[in-house]
């Protein structure tokens, strides 16, 4: 009878070397799905403490672009009413300009945005200017990445070897200055 | 030499007992879920976020403090004045902040600030905290915002 010989030579047990990889499965899923309400927003450097003894550098006017938005919500760059959608163009002009009209900055390099809002001015419009300036250097360093690298600023960055200098980042520093809140104070590039 | 492989292979079992290897294994799972705590700070302010387009992601969230800033929910659930919130606790002299920022700086010093802002706050009130934040030379900040089309966070 050979079928009986077999169930009695049959082993009882579970196999439970699986086990440990099923369990390991979901360590690493719960390991990896637990990257809870990711933080995004719009990163700024504040600008370092005033101190009373120093002068603030001398910035050319030129090189200053500078974005007022009133309580109301209306908008001033460089003294003439403009759309929250304008922003974008005009700071592109203002960083990419080369010293070629007389209005604009000299080089990039130089070139800062100095953004201020009344004090009654509503957040969302604060983050909506804040958010085409931003937008416009994003703009700007994508183009000057595709063209030296062919791939946009982020993925050039990525392929940034440790010590290697990021070219974009050098050409086109992100200079947006929060003006100082109360008059009679400077303002200071916050540079990044 | 297949002869030196055979003689290699002794008739004792070389196999390693993995039975308990899954009690292992579910007792880091479970110490992994049991510390990961995310520590749930109830929200004093409503903070309903702006919505922005250039964002970027904040990679380290360890580095990552919050400072809420908005209308404080009041307890018949309308809401009262702008408050700020650091911690689980509403701010009542904003020059406090000063001191609270600079003993966090201390413990990181790469620490970034997320400011969750709600959308109908005056930026005056903004002004203030980050002048705060200046004294305490916590320069580095976050506005925190859900992306254009998202939905509210």
């Amino acid at each position: 009878m050979p079928l009986l010989k077999r169930r009695t030579k049959r082993t009882a047990e579970i196999p439970t070397a699986s086990m440990a990889d099923i369990a390991f499965l979901l360590l690493i899923f719960f390991l990896v799905t637990t990257t809870i309400d990711v933080d995004s927003g719009i990163y700024m450097q504040l600008p370092p403490k005033l101190d009373p003894e120093q002068t603030p550098p001398e910035i050319q006017d030129r090189n200053l672009l500078t974005v007022l938005v009133s309580a109301a919500g209306d908008v001033l760059v460089e003294g003439e009413f403009m759309q929250i959608s304008g922003i974008r163009d005009e700071v592109k002009r203002h960083v990419l300009n080369e010293g070629r009209q007389p209005g604009y900055s000299d080089s990039p390099e130089v070139a800062i945005v100095s953004f201020k809002t009344e004090r009654g001015t509503k957040y969302q419009v604060y983050v909506d200017v804040l958010d085409e300036i931003k937008a416009a250097y994003i703009d700007i360093r994508n183009d000057y990445a595709r063209q030296i690298a062919g791939v946009d600023y982020a993925t050039y960055k990525a392929r940034l070897e440790e010590g290697e200098t990021d070219l974009v980042a050098e050409k086109y520093p992100i200079k947006i200055s929060l003006a100082e809140p109360d008059p009679g104070g400077a303002a200071a590039p916050a540079a990044r | 030499m297949p002869g030196h492989f055979k003689r290699k292979s002794s008739k004792v079992s070389q196999e390693i007992p993995t039975a308990s290897m899954p009690d292992v294994i579910f007792i880091l799972l479970i110490f992994f879920m049991v510390s990961t705590v995310l520590r749930e700070t109830e929200l004093l302010v409503r903070t309903t976020l702006p919505q922005a387009e250039a964002i970027e992601k904040i990679e380290q969230k360890r580095l990552v403090s919050y400072i809420y800033i908005g209308p404080q929910k009041l307890e018949d659930g309308t809401f009262g004045e702008d408050a700020v919130q650091i911690d689980d606790a509403i701010v009542d002299d904003l020059t406090d902040i000063r001191e609270i920022m600079y003993r966090k700086i201390l413990e990181e010093p790469r620490m970034i600030i997320s400011l969750r802002v709600d959308r109908d706050t005056e930026t005056g009130l903004l002004y203030d905290v980050q002048q705060e934040l200046r004294e305490a030379e916590t320069l580095r900040i976050n506005y925190s915002t859900t992306r254009e089309g998202a939905a509210e966070g």
